[in-house]
């Protein structure tokens, strides 16, 4: 089994029109995701490789039957179509848009507490349930089917760790790139939940990164309620106060939200904490046999 | 993006949040002129983005005009020290000249997003005056927290409960608990990330003022406030770093000694971290993005060349939708047509990663090739050490 995504997931692309839109769009068809349909307004009608466009989401979805959507589209206008695909009672909805303001995802974040609609992202490489499905942007063929979870706030930090565990030939169950925004659809701790619940992932990798408490109120969680082994990564420790690393969300603010402190809470949590990147796949290894 | 107190004051009257009388000045003499206009005392407060002005001697106050006028001719052109400038210290081109107050009391009071919670936050407290983080380490609950819910915003009660919490009387709680729902009201119109007046203060006549102002923008919500754009000061932006954005890089220059150039902000912190943990300091964080292309890693090569402390340059790219061919061929490129002095590690994984180690081998330039994390870094430290 896989979390959030499988071979049956039928997706579509919001923003297909768009050159990330096609240029994913064709590359998640060959990995062998269901590209149902694609949604820009006032280019319904059209077809992109084959692949149908709808003017909005609700048409898409009654032409398509999808549940899930990903999203493309430039930041001023991503947070209207998180709360389309939310309206139109999507599943599933994975934003790769980078550079949304934060108070449209304060919003956003509003608007979907009360609605059964999951986001991933935003700022995010998406979600892959290997052999399967991928709603993302991340290289597919590093990949291998098996039972290990990722949760990552990083992109190419992720194909770091999951090159690594491939190398090893751990396969992985689904790996989630949950974002590096200061406010994300999908939280470490929503992940860790989602992949409790899954029988056929025998451990998770959790890679975090300097700034905000995410990775320690995952920790809080794990400590009391997952006996899974958890490995896991903090980016950052030499990263300085006051400066923002790349990521809107990877700030060390008043002194909070350091590497050394986040790796202090998930060691506490009994989770095998890499003192260095380049041993995940190892200490994964370690972790499985 | 950060704002000048000046700058943030000037914008807090516009939204009625009361500030002292002022007028910013780039010479004594102007400086001089609106001490003149205030009359009586006034406070001659340096302008530049760190804090820690007051102690690094960048904040004076003057009795009259013509020592006013004086101050400012040995506040502006010094070279600024503070906790938070480093030891090069910052500049001071300009200051902000203002009707002193008489302060009765220092409050503090801020907004800034609750990330846990996804909501804006605004918190008050009595202990104003001192750094705001020390209040929170070791009595958090001196500090008084009012939640915004994004429906319907901040909400008079809560302003008047957070005005009442910081022990206020009389007329003094409506001027305060106005001034809370106006500060709210610039946060959101101007998509501030952070707003913080600390301190607040109480003054002897029983009014209550905004002695000092600090506003950061969020960089993601400017393209909807070009008219905030000519508030960004480059003065106080590290010159490479201004270059980099140009090419639509991601730099922040460091202390250490090992350039580092890599693709996606993760990993680039990941790659600082190991570094270190081989022994040595990295020079900077470059994040050349997810398009990374033959010329933006020779704009790259060209930031880290100019800063004279690197001593050797790890290039570690995992190659995703980038190629690692393409980045290959940038890395050649710039090799030929850069004067490149120091040794470059270069470590590439992902698409076409043999396909780039070929190149690189084939080049007859002069590249030593990590495989692997751990071993590209253990291999640029060795390497500074024998260039410096």
């Amino acid at each position: 089994m896989s979390v959030l995504i499988d071979e049956n997931t039928k997706v579509l692309v919001q923003g297909l029109t768009g050159r990330e839109g096609s240029f994913h769009a064709q590359q998640m068809k060959e990995y062998g995701t269901r590209i149902v349909g694609g949604v820009t307004p006032l280019k319904g009608g059209q077809e992109v490789d084959g692949v149908p466009v709808f003017n909005t989401v609700r048409d898409a979805v009654a032409a398509t039957g999808a549940s899930a959507s990903i999203i493309f589209v430039p930041p001023a206008f991503a947070a209207d179509s998180i709360i389309e695909a939310a309206d139109a009672g999507l599943e599933l909805v994975v934003c790769i848009s980078e550079g949304i303001p934060v108070a449209d995802m304060v919003k956003v974040r509003q608007y979907l507490q009360p609605r059964s609609t999951r986001l991933i992202g935003p700022n995010c490489p998406g979600v892959i349930s290997p052999g399967k499905s991928k709603m993302g942007i991340m290289p597919g063929f590093i990949h291998r089917p098996g039972r290990v979870g990722v949760i990552s706030r990083s992109g190419t930090l992720t194909y770091e760790a999951v090159g690594q565990l491939s190398e090893r030939g751990i396969g992985q169950s689904t790996c989630i790139g949950i974002g590096g925004d200061p406010i994300i659809g999908t939280q470490f701790l929503d992940a860790i939940k989602l992949f409790k619940k899954d029988q056929d992932t025998d451990a998770v990798v959790m890679i975090g990164e300097i700034g905000g408490s995410a990775e320690e109120e995952a920790a809080a969680y794990i400590r009391r309620f997952y006996d899974k082994p958890v490995i896991g990564f903090i980016a950052g420790r030499t990263a300085p106060p006051g400066r923002r690393m790349g990521h809107a969300g990877a700030i060390i603010a008043g002194g909070k939200g350091t590497a050394d402190e986040k790796m202090k809470a998930l060691k506490k949590a009994g989770i095998r904490v890499c003192e260095s990147p380049a041993e995940i796949g190892e200490r994964v290894a370690e972790a499985l046999s | 993006m950060k704002i000048h107190e000046y700058q943030a004051k000037e914008l807090l009257r516009s939204f009625q949040v009361a500030v002292p009388r002022g007028g910013a000045a780039r010479t004594p003499e102007e400086a001089e002129r609106i001490a003149a206009e205030l009359g009586g005392r006034v406070v001659i407060k340096a302008q530049i983005h760190a804090g820690g002005r007051g102690k690094g001697g960048g904040i004076k106050v003057a009795e009259n005009a013509q020592e006013a006028g004086q101050m400012a001719r040995q506040i502006i052109g010094m070279n600024l020290v503070t906790h938070q400038t480093g030891p090069e210290g910052q500049k001071v081109k300009l200051v902000w000249v203002e009707a002193a107050s008489e302060v009765a009391r220092e409050l503090y009071l801020g907004i800034t997003l609750d990330r846990a919670q996804g909501k804006l936050v605004v918190m008050a407290s009595q202990e104003g005056g001192v750094e705001i983080e020390e209040v929170a380490a070791h009595s958090p609950e001196k500090i008084l927290r009012e939640t915004v819910e994004p429906d319907v915003g901040l909400q008079p009660f809560q302003a008047m409960r957070l005005a009442f919490g910081l022990g206020l009387e009389d007329k003094a709680v409506r001027q305060a608990a106005s001034l809370i729902l106006n500060l709210y009201k610039a946060y959101v119109a101007i998509d501030c990330s952070l707003a913080e007046i600390n301190p607040l203060v109480l003054t002897h006549q029983g009014e209550i003022m905004a002695l000092d102002a600090k506003i950061n923008l969020d960089d993601n919500a400017l393209f909807r406030h070009a008219d905030l754009l000519a508030l960004r000061d480059t003065d106080e932006e590290e010159e490479l770093e201004i270059e980099a954005s140009k090419y639509r890089l991601n730099y922040i220059k460091l202390n250490g000694t090992i350039g580092c150039m890599v693709n996606g902000a993760g990993l680039a912190m990941a790659t600082m971290d190991i570094i270190k943990l081989a022994g040595a300091e990295p020079a900077n964080f470059l994040d050349v993005g997810g398009g990374a292309n033959a010329e933006t890693v020779e704009n790259g090569f060209r930031i880290l060349l100019s800063d004279p402390s690197v001593k050797a340059i790890l290039i570690n790219i995992f190659g995703g939708i980038v190629r690692c061919d393409r980045v290959a061929e940038g890395v050649i490129q710039a090799r030929k047509n850069l004067e490149v002095k120091v040794p470059v590690v270069v470590r590439l994984a992902g698409t076409n990663a043999e396909l780039a180690g070929q190149m690189l081998e084939q080049s007859g330039l002069n590249f030593a090739v990590g495989k692997g994390l751990r071993d590209a870094a253990e291999k640029v430290v060795t390497a500074s050490r024998q260039s410096a």
